[in-house]
């Protein structure tokens, strides 16, 4: 635990008990145990020079010992940190050319096609950094992929978690943290896709203010306000960009550092390894394992997402076009985190409540606010959900494999069932087009299964846990007969050895 | 600090320097070693790439390579050259421990804090107070944009006798549009407006079926409809012409053209609002007046007909 002690030679001057204590105090080593990286170069020297100023080493090496178990499940909150982390880099870069500034130009620039065009000086600066700044695409490029790796990685991260039961108690506060951080990932996301001010994301904005418009009572001076006045307004680009690159990830950061510092005070959770109990933590210790691994997966993330900036188009807005009101892109896609919603908005039935001539709740109102408010409220409070349904109010620490809570493992699927059928028929053009089935009949059919899928998948999951369960539980029945093992000339030899048949039959006596 | 006290290595192969170089171990090395001098070799090409002015896709390529050459450098690195041992730390329940008594100092700061909470009154104007300064700092807000005021939500640039142009502003003939044809068409000097953008459609003759009041709208089968979608704004761009549907790219509404763009599927709630027009004698088009019910999606409040 305590690293090599100081090498041979060291000429370093002890303070011995008694004597005046020196003036230079550089010199003074102290008596402390070394300092974590102490043996490397040019950091041993920082860290001594730190400690005898402040003594955080002392402090640190505590820290640096923090076990933290290991598992590869554990690397998906980390791949969500990290592409943060990347967004916050290629971000950096291209607030330096994005202009957020929607009055109308005349485009005169290198890309021909759109020569002449009038443009919002936004969408002129993207292309300008798209074409003219040198690793600018590839920065909008990384920006676009690591956001889409980053709101990705959440939500596996979330389903880990979910379905382990990490979220029980102590952790149910951190659990609503990281879903409040889903959310203002969504926002990030949809304030940055629509910043282009491009035709697609134009289109998308549009939707949004009709959204917004629909909300009872307040609707239009909400939209109102929020846009500037009547879609479409010029200062809904300089409005979205202060959002995206101060607000958010101003509260984006901040969360994250609370997130973390709860996973430091709570301990991270393990599965339910030999020897884990819910009274320890068996893992590697901070540094240097843990550190180090840590930093090579924080390149290797960023690595990727290079590759993808660098290799994979997406989102190219000069396809596209600038945006104008009486144009819209066919298809109409929005980026997949979207999908979901926007498949609630297109399946829903065009009902609307009115009242002596007044539109109490006009239609997209339900189907683009109250239906993703109540599915995001339910995922939101589950922890104390339930804890009122299982009347389970301990500590939890160890966690739970997925089949070992056939009911949660369910809801789960339940849920995911919902979200998927939701993100097929915000598609349902490009399927109806790629399947050659009528975009009508597509959308009857998924109207169905957002209702049936769930309850499906719910059984269906229930019944392969319960199974899986019995399975597992259940003591391997002795078995009658001899046991046989092929040995290397060909011929069978009976094995005696109860334990190795056990073994060899894939151990399914281990639980 | 106790707490490092109780972490101890639950197996711990003993020091470094004791331990033989193993092959695995010299191949790692090697290994790591080659991953470092890529990402050296890539940053240099990066640089390169920079100044002769390179694509982006060797930019990624090379930004890939010295970025995943350190990190996977780092990680064959502590995988197989560092030998960390596991470790095992207690845990403690988060619930802290009752505590007995009350220490002289916490009983002072209780008695201080009692000065604080006993005295209701100011408590409840201090309340008051902050709940005033917010809001008084929230109320600029309304600074943000004008409230929707006056007809703007209701009405368009469409007034009667608008001549009927295009979206460059030049005035639209008959001739333009062949059966079946679609063109987006403005009131004149608006061309480009957001809520005035309309489609005229030419359907041909003997095929309408517009209800009586609607009849002379739509001289000679040419019709026209706001291209707002009423659901959420799209334009409605999307001319089936063998159905006679036009259909909103977004979410798929789809209107009937000839039977006064009536919902035949889709989340929109209601018909397009129809624009009532008049063919000239020189195959121009005027309206003959702004549409008859506000147009675009539904919203709180939305008087149907107009209102008064």
């Amino acid at each position: 635990m305590t690293g090599p002690g100081p090498a041979p030679g060291d000429d370093r001057v002890h303070h011995v008990e008694g004597e005046p204590v020196p003036r230079d105090a550089d010199a003074i080593e102290g008596d402390a145990l070394p300092a974590p990286g102490g043996q490397l170069p040019v950091v041993g020297p920082v860290v001594r020079f730190l400690d005898n100023r402040t003594g955080l080493v002392t402090f640190g090496r505590t820290a640096l010992e923090k076990v933290f178990p290991d598992h590869w499940t554990f690397l998906l909150g980390e791949i969500a940190l990290f592409s943060f982390i990347v967004l916050l880099i290629t971000g950096t870069y291209l607030t330096l050319f994005f202009r957020p500034d929607g009055t109308q130009t005349i485009y005169a620039g290198p890309y021909a096609p759109l020569d002449g065009t009038k443009m919002s000086a936004a969408f002129s600066s993207v292309l300008a950094l798209s074409f003219s700044v040198e690793g600018g695409l590839l920065a909008r490029q990384a920006h676009h992929w690591a956001a889409l790796l980053f709101i990705a990685a959440i939500v596996t991260h979330l389903t880990r978690i979910f379905l382990t039961g990490a979220f029980r108690r102590p952790r149910e506060l951190n659990w609503i943290i990281g879903f409040t951080l889903l959310l203002l990932a969504l926002g990030e996301g949809i304030t940055g896709y629509s910043l282009p001010d491009d035709l697609l994301s134009g289109t998308g904005l549009r939707i949004i203010y009709s959204i917004t418009m629909a909300i009872p009572f307040l609707g239009p001076w909400v939209a109102s306000l929020l846009f500037g006045g009547l879609f479409p307004t010029t200062q809904i680009i300089s409005r979205l960009f202060i959002v995206h690159v101060l607000l958010l990830p101003g509260v984006l950061i901040g969360l994250i550092s609370v997130h973390l510092l709860f996973v430091w005070i709570q301990k991270h959770t393990q599965y339910k390894v030999p020897g884990a109990t819910e009274h320890n933590v068996i893992g590697l210790s901070l540094w240097p394992g843990q550190a180090f691994r840590s930093i090579g997966a924080f390149l290797l993330t960023a690595a990727v997402i290079a590759l993808l900036g660098g290799l994979f188009e997406i989102n190219p807005v000069w396809i596209y076009g600038p945006y104008v009101p009486y144009a819209a892109a066919v298809p109409a896609q929005p980026d997949y985190y979207v999908g979901w919603l926007e498949g609630l908005v297109r399946m829903a039935p065009n009902w609307q409540l009115t009242l002596f001539g007044i539109t109490i709740l006009p239609e997209p109102f339900i189907p683009g606010l109250v239906v993703p408010g109540v599915l995001f409220t339910v995922l939101w409070v589950w922890p104390f959900i339930e804890a009122f349904i299982t009347g389970d109010h301990r500590e939890h620490n160890l966690l739970d494999w997925p089949w070992e809570a056939p009911w949660r493992a369910a809801t789960g699927a339940a849920f995911a069932t919902i979200f998927l059928v939701l993100l097929l028929e915000g598609a349902n053009d490009v399927l109806a087009a790629w399947l050659l089935i009528p975009v009508e009949d597509l959308t009857q059919f998924f109207r169905i299964m957002v209702f049936v899928g769930p309850v499906v998948a719910w059984i269906v999951t229930y019944r392969l846990a319960r199974a899986r369960l019995e399975h597992g539980t259940k003591p391997i029945e002795p078995l009658g007969g001899i046991a046989l093992r092929r040995n290397a000339t060909g011929g069978f030899e009976e094995v005696h050895d109860r334990a190795a048949v056990d073994a060899a039959l894939g151990g399914g006596g281990r639980k | 600090m106790t707490a490092g006290m109780e972490r101890e290595p639950a197996r711990y192969r003993g020091p470094r320097s004791v331990q033989r170089t193993t092959r695995i171990e010299r191949r790692a090395e090697l290994f790591v070693g080659l991953l470092f001098f890529a990402t050296i070799l890539a940053t240099l090409g990066l640089i390169v790439s920079y100044v002769i002015g390179a694509n982006t896709q060797v930019d990624g390529v090379l930004l890939a390579i010295a970025l995943g050459g350190i990190g996977g450098g780092i990680v064959v690195w502590v995988q197989y050259l560092m030998h960390t041992p596991t470790m095992i730390e207690a845990r403690h329940p988060m619930q802290p421990n009752p505590v007995a008594e009350m220490s002289p100092a916490q009983a002072a700061m209780r008695e201080a804090e009692s000065g604080f909470t006993r005295r209701h009154l100011l408590l409840g104007m201090l309340f008051a107070s902050v709940g005033g300064l917010l809001t008084a700092i929230a109320v600029p807000l309304f600074s943000l944009g004008p409230l929707p005021n006056g007809r703007a939500w209701f009405t368009t640039a469409w007034k009667k006798g608008s001549r009927v142009v295009d979206v460059n502003g030049n005035v639209v003939h008959a001739s333009q549009i062949p059966v079946n044809g679609i063109m987006t068409v403005f009131p004149e000097g608006a061309p480009g407006d957001a809520m005035a953008q309309t489609v005229l459609l030419n359907v041909g003759p003997g095929l309408l079926q517009l209800p009586a009041d609607r009849a002379s709208w739509a001289p000679q089968g040419f019709i026209a409809y706001s291209k707002l979608c009423t659901h959420a704004g799209c334009p409605v761009g999307l001319f089936r012409a063998t159905e006679h549907d036009l259909m909103c790219p977004c979410h798929q509404s789809t209107f009937d053209v000839l039977d006064g763009a009536q919902v035949t599927f889709g989340p929109a709630p209601r018909p397009l609002p129809q624009l009532p027009i008049q063919l000239q004698p020189d195959g121009t088009f005027v309206a003959l007046g702004d549409f008859p019910e506000p147009v675009g999606p539904a919203f709180w409040n939305q008087t149907l007909g107009g209102g008064a």
